[in-house]
């Protein structure tokens, strides 16, 4: 699918390059895949179709189906656009992206745990955090 | 540069030539893939503030939850425009491929229109959470909710002002190669923020919702 976005172009210095070519169809399927993929989380949630907890997994992956669709039919990527460097640029995006969020969700998960003075049965490590406060 | 008389690496007229040649392709590709890393920059704004979102989205200091005050009908609205203002977006780009002034036009004025109508819809939800005391300073998680949505609104009214300004470059310059290249800057811009509303419908709306 990614072959049809884009098509070789030979310039006269015999260098080639990608260039991307916008087709309605591509436009088309990932429209109606989005609508589909946006669709359905929202129809679970409104309706309460499934337990809370595997309602949030199962949007969760939704969301990054549709993330893929659109980065490839509304973003046009794929490994050959600007000669890859942009999905180099998207890959090392992602990696900062992982690790501004995971650290931060599991940094402060702990600090919530550990440092909450509401907690009942503090034991002798969490007086120490306490005269900390 | 053919014409300097000291050419290192004894190279001859030919090859600086082609060199040169080689190096004079380089902007066109160029613009798209610094267009890209700025995008990329941009993601990672949004990231921090997904990240402050779920450190503090259950925050709630005795005030509102997200349970009590989103409007998923609301949402499901919004989100509906910004993905028709994607493929009417597309069809601007599929246009202005052909050569097709007036339609490329048209279409990005009916991308424009929808932009605008996520826009007020969101203006509405915002006033209407301010008016029932859910303001940004209620809560953490408040905060945090104004902050996120609050930026991708910001950018969504930065790329409405972007496409005016890009129409009237069009119909007074036409489709010149520099007018084609903006249009495919805005349209990444364009569609990256739906990509970012997924994020923020999923994670935001539908799991605030959820207990």
């Amino acid at each position: 699918m990614s072959d049809q976005l884009h098509h070789a172009e030979h310039d006269h210095d015999g260098h080639t390059t990608f260039v991307t070519h916008y087709s309605m169809k591509d436009y088309a399927i990932g429209f109606l895949l989005s609508l589909v993929l946006t669709a359905i989380p929202f129809w679970l949630v409104m309706g309460h179709v499934l337990p809370p907890e595997t309602t949030k997994y199962i949007i969760m992956g939704f969301a990054a189906i549709q993330f893929v669709v659109q980065m490839i039919y509304f973003l046009h990527m794929n490994s050959k656009s600007e000669g890859g460097w942009n999905l180099m640029a998207l890959l090392l995006t992602s990696v900062l992206l992982v690790i501004v969020l995971a650290g931060s969700i599991w940094v402060m998960h702990h600090m919530n745990a550990n440092m909450m003075p509401a907690m009942g049965g503090a034991s002798d490590t969490r007086h120490g955090m306490h005269d900390m406060q | 540069m053919a014409n300097n008389p000291s050419i290192p690496g004894g190279l001859t007229a030919d090859e600086v030539t082609a060199r040169y040649m080689v190096r004079e392709h380089h902007p066109e590709q160029g613009t798209l893939l610094g267009f890209w890393i700025y995008l990329m920059s941009d993601c990672l704004i949004f990231a921090s503030l997904f990240a402050t979102y779920a450190v503090l989205g259950r925050n709630y200091a005795g005030g509102p939850t997200g349970a009590e005050l989103f409007d998923l009908t609301l949402i499901a609205i919004n989100t509906g425009f910004l993905l028709l203002s994607s493929i009417t977006f597309g069809v601007a780009m599929v246009s202005a491929q052909a050569k097709k002034l007036g339609a490329t036009l048209f279409w990005m004025a009916v991308t424009g229109v929808l932009g605008l109508a996520f826009l007020s819809l969101e203006l509405y939800e915002f006033q209407h959470l301010i008016h029932e005391g859910a303001g940004p300073s209620r809560s953490g998680f408040l905060t945090a909710f104004f902050a996120l949505v609050g930026t991708h609104g910001l950018h969504v009214l930065f790329g409405a002002i972007w496409l005016v300004t890009l129409m009237v470059q069009l119909s007074k310059h036409g489709l010149t190669t520099e007018n084609f290249r903006r249009l495919q800057c805005l349209s990444l811009f364009w569609h990256f923020l739906d990509v970012v509303w997924i994020g923020v419908f999923t994670f935001v709306y539908l799991m605030g919702v959820l207990p």
